[in-house]
């Protein structure tokens, strides 16, 4: 055996691996979904019909194959809750990445200028809060935010309210739970092109006469594009489908998707409209990430 | 009044003195080279006439007006970057176009002058390249335009030659020499390549820890050194130390523990120590088999040392070889290869004299 093959052996399962991945923990788990999401509700266990039996020959398995229909996805469609539910989604993810984008950039920015020794503590700042649980965090915000909370306290002692201002259970309330959590997905990639910047090209625009406002906007802003983009989708896909902030921190008069999704799996039980939904929330993010991914190409190929 | 006046300008950085109370002069229309070691801090002087930096203390006139503390957008000065500093967002057209847009031109006048710069350093039916599909050498092209485009009343350059490899960095010399005499313009180049400064420079300011040590041009640099540090950065030299024995009419005795009694002719301004070094550069020495004719009938005295040829090695041009002298010392002599044929050559092992007149020597105090 040549040494060529010793090694391209190993070489080759390491090349398999993402895909072998991407199939145990993606693919056959979605495929499971959308059976599920063509299937009907039942009174039973699991709570849907038809179910696959290999054991029944070939023949009940094209039976309960011609069951499936698309009828969870036509009530989609025809109820306002579901379309409703999204576009408040969308709403809520497009918002939240425009204040994540204008808080997290200029802090990118900053992190990126300071001398290289203070470059790693800001880093170690923006991930300590990781280190406390998520779900912990946001109980932390419910404290501060509840009527006899902690910024209520402090606002009347400063005499800047004379009553308790409502803040917990509205749409302030879960768009700062948001841009909290999600600031450091916002800052990373956007610190990571940004400090990678040739500094010299900041020069060379000042010195063609660029004012340094001017030196940013056409040279900086343009360059850290790949990173606004990476940071607003790391930010824009998990919010489309965040749970547990607005169920914990918004009023409960409109769900976003993920909610809704929750009520139908857990409160009515109707795993295949839940299913459904799921299918649809990750069709509508395909369109972004298509775009992202050709942004990023096109990237890649200038670089070259 | 020079175009370009650097008064007593010095900038620290923390403890360390990069340029320490510098002064020089330079001419419009001069082509003028500062040469150092790295860290001499030539690249700093370079980035102060750009604005990069400001100066601890000291003036920069440019044109009767201090600009020491002027921004680098609001300088007439353009500077071309060692890296070149392209923008890669930007194609080859906006890359030289950018600073005509900040001058405010007009359109039309911006397409002109484009036009112009691409056509100046030959990079036709590239102007929609982006930097990263073009050649180093056709990047170093672009900087050079983009750099040019506003017509500076100064350019400077900073290392514009370092990333080309050679045969390119030598046909570049000559195109930069050749625009710089057709623009009339002023440059300042930054190099620590002695070749480079010799080849392209009116005139050459050699620096050394954060100061100038001397101003001259590459011939007078190369032939008579302030010093003997610079004796030994601008080319190769042999150095032998000793002592004045005698003075006689510009001609001094030294008397060198390593290559005997020399005969050197004095230079201005003379030397005023006792203990000297007599320098004589490689070119200078010349081979023999046999001793050359006595001085008699010669017009300067010719200083003669025999040893053993340790060493030879052809370059081509020229071949150099290190004889070996009966003290142990070792001269180096370069010898060009006039003939095709090598019967001039000496072989290692032989023995020859290595002689050299008085006013080929210099003497250089320590």
């Amino acid at each position: 055996m040549s040494a060529r093959r010793i090694f391209a052996r190993p070489a080759r399962l390491a090349a398999i691996a993402p895909y072998l991945w991407m199939v145990l923990f993606f693919l056959v788990p979605f495929g499971f979904v959308l059976k599920i999401s063509l299937s009907q509700t039942a009174i039973a266990q699991p709570p849907y019909t038809p179910v696959f039996d290999f054991t029944e020959g070939r023949a009940a398995l094209a039976a309960a194959f011609a069951q499936l229909s698309f009828d969870n996805f036509r009530l989609l469609i025809s109820d306002n809750l579901y379309i409703l539910s999204y576009l408040r989604s969308l709403v809520v993810a497009v918002t939240s990445t425009l204040i994540l984008l204008l808080i997290g950039y200029p802090i990118a920015y900053g992190m990126a200028r300071l001398p290289q020794r203070w470059q790693g503590v800001a880093m170690m700042l923006v991930i300590v809060p990781f280190w406390t649980s998520f779900l912990i965090r946001i109980y932390a915000w419910i404290n501060i935010l509840q009527h006899d909370g902690l910024l209520n306290q402090i606002l009347l002692a400063l005499h800047i309210v004379s009553a308790p201002v409502v803040w917990l259970s509205t749409d302030s309330a879960m768009y700062l739970g948001i841009v909290y959590s999600y600031l450091p997905f916002m800052i990373l990639p956007l610190y990571a092109t940004l400090s990678k910047l040739d500094a010299s090209l900041l020069e060379a625009a000042g010195d063609l006469g660029a004012s340094p406002l001017q030196a940013f906007w056409l040279v900086t802003f343009p360059l850290s594009l790949p990173g606004v983009g990476a940071g607003a989708l790391l930010c824009f896909i998990p919010v489309v489908g965040e749970f547990v902030i607005p169920d914990l921190l918004a009023g409960s008069n409109s769900l976003m998707i993920g909610q809704t999704l929750w009520l139908e799996f857990f409160t009515n039980k109707d795993w295949p409209v839940a299913s459904a939904a799921a299918v649809a929330l990750l069709l509508l993010l395909v369109p972004p990430l298509v775009l992202y991914d050709r942004l990023q190409r096109r990237q890649l190929a200038a670089n070259r | 009044m020079p175009l370009l006046r650097i008064e007593g300008v010095a900038k620290s950085f923390g403890n360390f003195r990069a340029v320490d109370k510098l002064s020089l002069d330079i001419r419009a229309g001069e082509f003028f080279a500062l040469l150092g070691p790295s860290g001499c801090g030539k690249t700093t002087l370079l980035r102060m006439l750009a604005g990069f930096e400001t100066p601890d203390e000291g003036r920069i006139l440019l044109g009767g007006s201090d600009i020491a503390q002027v921004l680098p957008h609001e300088r007439p000065v353009n500077m071309m970057f060692q890296n070149y500093a392209l923008f890669p967002h930007l194609s080859v057209r906006d890359n030289i176009a950018f600073g005509l847009k900040r001058a405010g031109m007009a359109r039309k006048d911006i397409a002109i002058r484009v036009a112009e710069m691409v056509a100046l350093v030959k990079l036709e039916g590239m102007e929609k390249r982006k930097p990263d599909q073009l050649s180093g050498g056709q990047r170093q092209r672009v900087a050079l335009a983009r750099s040019l485009a506003r017509r500076p009343q100064v350019l400077l350059l900073d290392e514009p030659l370092a990333a080309l490899d050679k045969k390119l960095r030598e046909s570049t010399q000559g195109e930069l020499m050749e625009l710089q005499r057709r623009l009339g313009m002023t440059f300042i180049i930054v190099t620590h390549d002695q070749e480079e400064a010799m080849t392209m420079a009116g005139r050459i300011g050699v620096m050394d820890a954060g100061r100038l040590v001397q101003v001259a041009t590459p011939r007078n640099l190369y032939e008579a050194p302030a010093s003997r540090w610079i004796a030994e950065f601008v080319g190769d030299i042999n150095l032998f130390n000793g002592e004045v024995a005698a003075r006689d009419h510009g001609r001094l005795t030294v008397k060198t523990t390593e290559a005997g009694t020399l005969a050197v002719s004095e230079l201005w301004p003379p030397v005023t120590k006792q203990v000297v070094s007599v320098a004589i550069r490689p070119e200078k020495v010349k081979l023999s088999r046999r001793a050359p004719a006595t001085d008699a009938g010669a017009s300067q005295a010719i200083n003669r040392l025999e040893g053993v040829v340790i060493d030879v090695n052809y370059l081509g041009g020229v071949t150099s070889y290190r004889v070996k002298l009966e003290t142990g010392a070792v001269v180096r002599s370069s010898m060009a290869n006039t003939a095709r044929l090598d019967v001039d050559a000496y072989l290692a092992g032989q023995r020859v004299v290595a002689w050299f007149t008085a006013d080929d020597c210099l003497v250089l105090e320590q």
